[in-house]
């Protein structure tokens, strides 16, 4: 990552980016509500779960997305292709175009489809940012595990002094995974990593489903 | 162990299927046990560390093809300084022809090491019914580590990509995100069959893919109630309702 402006990485991926992240519990919200997650350890298996697999996942397509801008629209099928659930789907585009509103003030964006996956986006503006695939990468580690971290303070009641320990715990993993992605950035669509989460999936369906809800997803 | 296996189904004459290529070598062995039906019948206990095996199925146009198996699937250990067992099995369907993938579950016994690599091209205007099922551990006992990792392409564009791993080599996977304690999983992908988004009762989903298909996930303690959730869609006067 040398030459970039740690600056800069730090004011993509800041929480206070006016990108919608808050209105997101990247699936926790549905997993409380079944019982399944209701202390801190449970959080931390729930964000170890999901950085393993959608955390890998947007981390690739962010860094690929970052190191080949002009590919947004066969990065965003091969997104498509790995969201089974429609109500995820939603929930990532929706996203995608809040973070690329944002990010039209901040930088000179190329053009692009306007409501892309929110990986796909992330390595579009970061690549406008200036920013390598690297860096991409370990934004996208790091926004999938600080919504939902955030969200659980909300949902449980939880200490945020705890919830920031275990963030601070789980950034080696975090690292490691950008990196694995970030080595990836150049393969093939269909060879870009593909972890599922079948529980986020399901959740994301039922939650979609209820009338009243705090979060969007 | 080392096997390589392969059927070749196409349209006959008189409008039905007739299987042009029929090559099993143990432990894959291919038997015909209907006018459109294979099932494979186990050659002995496994994969285990070190098997490699290759299944290609391939259903020419108009043909019709449904393949089952006789057993679950069972994931050993096998001698630890081999690789990984893999199983890997490619499938295409032409255009008019219809797959029916609809095998036992695997089981995933402790201590295992498996990777299942699937790959499917379904040609425009075919029709497919993939499914998999899952199961972590036998009775009682800690799952192994499987990997299924899984490409469904429809008219030349992937439909459906998809790794599943589970095991002690996977951070979370019994967590509240992946698999959240349950320790049977099925799924099925139709294409280019689609329905209405359905949820619940339980942890299960009717999902409409980006593409022309959908995907139905259930997931329970064990592989009962995941069966009486998928085992419905799987009825071929379903599969057919679309035509």
């Amino acid at each position: 990552m040398s030459g970039m402006s740690l600056a800069t990485l730090l004011v993509l991926a800041d929480g206070r980016l006016p990108s919608g992240g808050h209105a997101h519990s990247g699936g926790l919200e549905a997993q409380v509500s079944a019982g399944r997650v209701r202390d801190l350890d449970a959080v931390a298996d729930f964000l170890r779960g999901k950085l393993a697999t959608s955390g890998l996942v947007s981390a690739a397509f962010a860094a690929a997305a970052c190191a080949h801008p002009s590919e947004w629209a066969a990065l965003d099928q091969g997104l498509d292709s790995r969201t089974p659930s429609p109500a995820l789907r939603k929930a990532s585009r929706a996203q995608g175009r809040a973070l690329l509103r944002a990010a039209r003030a901040m930088w000179t964006m190329p053009l692009t489809g306007r409501d892309l996956h929110q990986p796909v986006a992330l390595g579009v503006v970061a690549a406008a940012a200036g920013l390598g695939p690297a860096a991409a990468a370990v934004a996208a580690a790091h926004g999938t595990t600080s919504g939902a971290a955030s969200a659980a303070v909300r949902l449980l009641g939880l200490d945020p002094y705890a919830v920031h320990g275990l963030l601070a715990r789980l950034a080696p993993e975090c690292d490691r995974i950008a990196a694995d992605a970030a080595a990836r950035a150049d393969d093939p669509v269909d060879d870009l990593p593909a972890a599922g989460a079948p529980l986020l999936d399901i959740g994301a369906e039922l939650h979609a489903t209820w009338e009243v809800r705090l979060f969007a997803s | 162990m080392k096997a390589f296996s392969r059927v070749v189904a196409e349209r006959d004459n008189l409008g039905g299927t007739r299987l042009t290529v029929l090559h099993s070598e143990s432990p894959l062995l291919l038997r015909r046990t209907g006018p459109t039906t294979v099932h494979l019948v186990g050659g002995g206990a496994g994969p285990l560390r070190g098997d490699d095996l290759r299944l290609d199925i391939a259903v020419g146009p108009g043909a019709t093809l449904e393949i089952r198996s006789v057993a679950a699937q069972l994931a050993l250990p096998g001698r630890d300084h081999l690789p990984p067992s893999r199983f890997e099995i490619t499938a295409t369907v032409a255009a008019g022809a219809t797959l029916r993938w609809h095998p036992e579950p695997m089981i995933a016994a402790a201590g295992c090491d498996h990777h299942t690599i699937t790959r499917v091209d379904v040609a425009e205007g075919g029709t497919l019914l993939w499914r998999d099922d899952l199961v972590c551990g036998r009775h009682h006992e800690d799952s192994g580590n499987v990997r299924l990792d899984t490409t469904i392409r429809y008219a030349g564009t992937t439909l459906y990509r998809h790794d599943l791993a589970v095991g002690p080599a996977a951070p979370g996977w019994s967590g509240p995100a992946i698999l959240g304690g349950g320790r049977a999983i099925g799924t099925i992908v139709f294409a280019p069959d689609t329905m209405p988004a359905t949820s619940g009762p339980g942890d299960y989903a009717l999902m409409p893919l980006a593409g022309p298909g959908m995907l139905a996930t259930a997931i329970a303690d064990d592989i009962r109630p995941v069966q009486a959730a998928l085992d419905p869609l799987c009825e071929p006067t379903r599969a057919l309702a679309h035509t």
